[in-house]
């Protein structure tokens, strides 16, 4: 870069031969700049600007700048980001997933301010930073009046004014002119470089962006295409989680040292001494089925005491659970009976007689099992009456058979004489 | 202000603000003290780097949280945080649109603790929950869960109310730095410093059709930040008073959140900038009276959390509410009242030393008083949830709580964090907003003739 250029209005820029881009002027305050601005404006410019390391106050009238549109862009942004977040939360909330909280309705304004505030905000406050930008066609790193080092002072404490060589009324021996007559300190030309090709974005550059735009992309593709498709590798556990324990599966070997959970390794625990497993705990076939192999068991078995205490038992048991519908002589007249005959109920069948042929030939076996599952329609008492009991029914329906049949015989001797 | 113009030439004087600035991020080497400040940092840093590590590798048991008080320190250090970044938006949106030319001098690097206090803010609640690599459940999106937000949720407005504060104030903050970085782009030696400033600076060139939208843009900001602030400690605070717990569920939470959070935000703002324009020289800019007014304001917030406290008190007395009464008996005479006489001090008592005019003036002083309330805004957010916590309606679920030492490592990491990030950015990035400071001066209006 040239420095020689600090008298007035040199023949070529700083750039040295390249196109004219336009003229620059230097004023000394923020008063001068704005007579000099209205003066440019008089004129009839349109594609000229003022530069100012500070926004200077009474500028913006005195060049003709129409307000900008930002508002509008932010106001629109505030109320998109209102509706959106409205149904934002109503969709997935109210509709996609009605979402009940402590019996509230699932979509209420009220519950729903606070998002519905932050989101107008978010969105506004971005479109206003990003509104800023685009609307100064920012980023824009490369401009013709930074060949100028005069115009390092214009973010310092330089006032300037450019006027573009592109103005249809463009004149440089005129505009020059107009510019140093408004009170210019300083008017010097600004070129291009004469290489074309620099004005624009280096290719290298360019070519630097795209590409990085694109490899940034790639992490993206490979996720999107692991979410859609099956591999025969274990998934990537970036963060393990609970993925991973330490943990014994079955009929597994697993030592873990010096600990003293499992010395023997052996995963699968033996049961504790005495354990009976689930299902094998009523294995005696004739005490609790009434069964001797395969056929009912005649006789009674080894848990019974034959006494006089287990036939009381039985007796006490019989006229509690059996009594009712057999009567307590077995014939089958019981109270529920008598009461059938007495209500003419059509249903009702007589119980059988114990004493009939059919039951004192049945074997003890098959006595218990009639108890304990019921037969025809009479119900099961197992659910009533415990096994030892149900023995001891047993024993007692066996005496009272006997007594319906007995012979002069069965009678105890010193009690025969009683008989006629 | 007019005192300093008379007899200079307006050029002189906006470049002398250029150069004062300008200075701070040129000279070859910062102060021994930026040194000094700066390995303490890093070394707090460090700690923070290391207690995240442990916590991420063991899990949340790290910590001394319990089931009855499941928020402990960690959300204690949440709302601090949150609070001290409050002070930053009021001075760079409320004072703007009230035309306060003071905040010219301070509001840049006001702006930046700001966005640096909402960093350490937003770490706390992430790593509380547990597994932070999930964090992103938090924003609503598509996936094979099929789960949305619960959005009537308080803790889901805070996602919402933080992520927006700290988008809004890091967009803020950059749109006002932007003229400046070109400033530096412009005077860079280096083309190191040429090209980084240069892609900063976005290619700004100071031209009126730009800074009109500019004005405009930063207006709207100002606009829409203002509102965002009194919004989002007033969303901490709903955090507590929406549930239902004694101490907790309060209407008072509101005001007496956002009037603690500027308080502690002031506090922080002094603690900075008192040693910053020592040591960088830039009494000239962030004047006497400066530090004054921000005094004053600390005082104001002061006494209105002052008068919070006592408000508190009167209304769990007059609610006739036994619980409520509790409640706040046991935090002044409880098992933890320790914490709550050091609140008290701090924040109700001490600052009534800025009445006094020697304590408005003596740096050494208003630094004292400063850190004192930065110590007890911090005691005001334990008080709040430690007793509240530890004493929940059934006294069979009541507990006691003991901090570990990752307790204390991360809170300290945190502030690592946050000064080390505080000290590379007044390294690195023009402290003070130039071009509108610039514009404050009486140079810079038209009328203005040469000196």
């Amino acid at each position: 870069m040239t420095t020689e250029n600090q008298s007035d209005i040199p023949e070529t820029g700083p750039g040295g031969e390249g196109p004219l881009h336009g003229v620059l002027a230097e004023y000394e305050t923020p008063g001068e700049l704005i007579e000099a601005a209205k003066a440019v404006r008089d004129a009839g410019y349109t594609k000229w600007d003022c530069h100012s390391p500070f926004p200077v106050h009474g500028l913006d009238p005195a060049m003709g700048i129409r307000p900008t549109v930002l508002p509008l862009l932010v106001f629109a942004a505030g109320i998109a980001g209102l509706g959106g977040s409205i149904l934002l939360v109503w969709w997935m909330n109210a509709h996609n997933w009605p979402w009940i909280v402590a019996g509230m309705p699932a979509f209420s304004l009220p519950a729903n301010i606070p998002i519905l505030f932050e989101s107008t905000i978010l969105l506004a406050g971005i479109t206003a930073f990003f509104g800023v930008w685009a609307l100064n066609r920012l980023p824009k790193l490369w401009n013709p009046l930074f060949k100028s080092d005069r115009f390092l002072k214009a973010t310092d404490n330089g006032f300037f004014i450019s006027i573009e060589a592109a103005d249809p009324q463009f004149e440089r021996d005129k505009a020059e002119t107009l510019l140093k007559d408004a009170g210019a300190t300083a008017v010097e030309a600004i070129h291009l470089d004469p290489d074309p090709t620099r004005w624009q974005i280096p290719r290298p550059i360019l070519a630097f962006i795209v590409i990085t735009a694109i490899l940034g992309l790639v992490p993206f593709a490979f996720i999107a295409k692991a979410r859609v498709t099956h591999g025969d590798q274990p998934r990537i556990h970036v963060f393990p989680d609970m993925d991973f324990q330490v943990k014994a599966d079955t009929q597994q070997r697993l030592v873990i040292d010096d600990s003293p959970v499992f010395r023997d390794g052996q995963v699968t625990r033996p049961p504790v001494e005495g354990t009976v497993p689930r299902g094998q705990l009523r294995q005696d076939d004739h005490f609790y089925r009434g069964l001797e192999g395969d056929e009912w068991a005649t006789t009674f078995p080894a848990q019974l005491d034959i006494d006089t205490s287990t036939m009381d038992r039985g007796h006490e048991q019989y006229n509690v659970y059996c009594a009712p519908c057999h009567g307590e002589d077995g014939l089958g007249g019981g109270p529920i009976h008598e009461r059938a005959l007495e209500i003419q109920s059509p249903e009702w069948l007589m119980p059988t007689s114990i004493h009939d042929q059919n039951v004192t030939r049945q074997p003890h076996g098959q006595l218990y099992n009639t108890i304990s599952h019921g037969i025809r329609t009479m119900p099961g008492y197992r659910a009533q009456i415990d096994e030892e009991d149900r023995w001891a029914i047993v024993l007692y329906l066996r005496a009272l058979q006997r007594s319906q049949k007995a012979l002069p015989d069965d009678v105890p001797p010193e009690e025969r004489a009683q008989i006629r | 202000m007019s005192s300093a113009s008379e007899a200079k030439h307006p050029a002189q004087e906006f470049n002398q603000i250029t150069e004062t600035v300008a200075d701070v991020i040129e000279r070859p080497k910062p102060p021994k003290a930026w040194y000094v400040a700066f390995g303490i940092a890093l070394a707090m840093l460090g700690l923070l780097a290391v207690s995240v590590y442990h916590l991420l590798t063991t899990g949340v048991g790290v910590w001394g949280n319990n089931n009855a008080i499941a928020w402990a320190w960690p959300i204690t250090n949440f709302v601090f945080w949150v609070g001290i970044g409050h002070a930053g938006t009021l001075i760079s949106a409320i004072l703007f649109l009230m035309r306060q030319s003071w905040r010219t001098s301070i509001n840049r690097s006001a702006e930046a603790m700001t966005i640096f206090a909402v960093m350490c803010a937003g770490l706390f609640p992430i790593l509380h929950t547990g597994r932070p690599w999930m964090a992103y459940w938090m924003i609503p999106h598509p996936n094979e869960m099929l789960m949305w937000p619960q959005f009537r949720s308080p803790l889901m407005w805070d996602v919402f109310a933080v992520t927006t504060y700290a988008t809004v104030s890091m967009l803020f903050w950059y749109l006002g730095m932007v003229p400046d970085l070109a400033t530096v782009r412009d005077r860079a030696k280096s083309k190191v410093r040429q090209i980084v400033y240069g892609i900063l600076a976005l290619g700004w060139n100071g031209s009126a059709r730009q800074w009109h939208r500019y004005e405009r843009g930063y207006l709207l900001l100002a606009a829409l930040a203002t509102p965002l602030v009194l919004s989002v400690h007033s969303v901490v605070s709903f955090d507590f008073a929406v549930s239902k717990i004694p101490g907790w569920h309060t209407t008072i939470f509101p005001p007496y959140f956002v009037a603690g959070a500027i308080f502690s935000g002031f506090a922080m703002v002094l603690t900075l900038m008192v040693p910053a324009r020592w040591l960088f020289g830039l009494k000239d800019i962030i004047k006497e009276s400066h530090i004054d007014v921000m005094c004053k304001i600390t005082l104001a917030t002061g006494l209105m959390v002052g008068f919070s406290y006592g408000a508190e008190i009167f209304i769990a007395w007059y609610s006739g509410n036994l619980f409520e009464q509790y409640a706040f008996l046991n935090r002044a005479v409880g098992p933890m009242a320790w914490g709550f006489w050091i609140m008290v001090t701090c924040n109700v008592l001490l600052p009534n030393l800025f009445w006094f005019k020697k304590f408005r003036t003596n740096p050494f002083l208003i630094v004292g008083v400063c850190l004192f309330v930065n110590v007890g805004m911090w005691f005001e957010r334990f008080v709040i949830i430690m007793t509240s916590l530890s004493r929940p309606w059934i006294p069979a679920a009541w507990a006691d709580f003991t901090p570990t030492f990752w307790d204390a490592a991360t809170l300290i990491g945190s502030f690592g964090l946050f000064f080390t990030l505080f000290l590379l950015f007044i390294r690195f990035a023009p402290m003070v907003a130039m071009a509108e400071y610039k514009a404050t001066l009486p140079a810079a209006h038209a009328g203005h003739q040469k000196g």
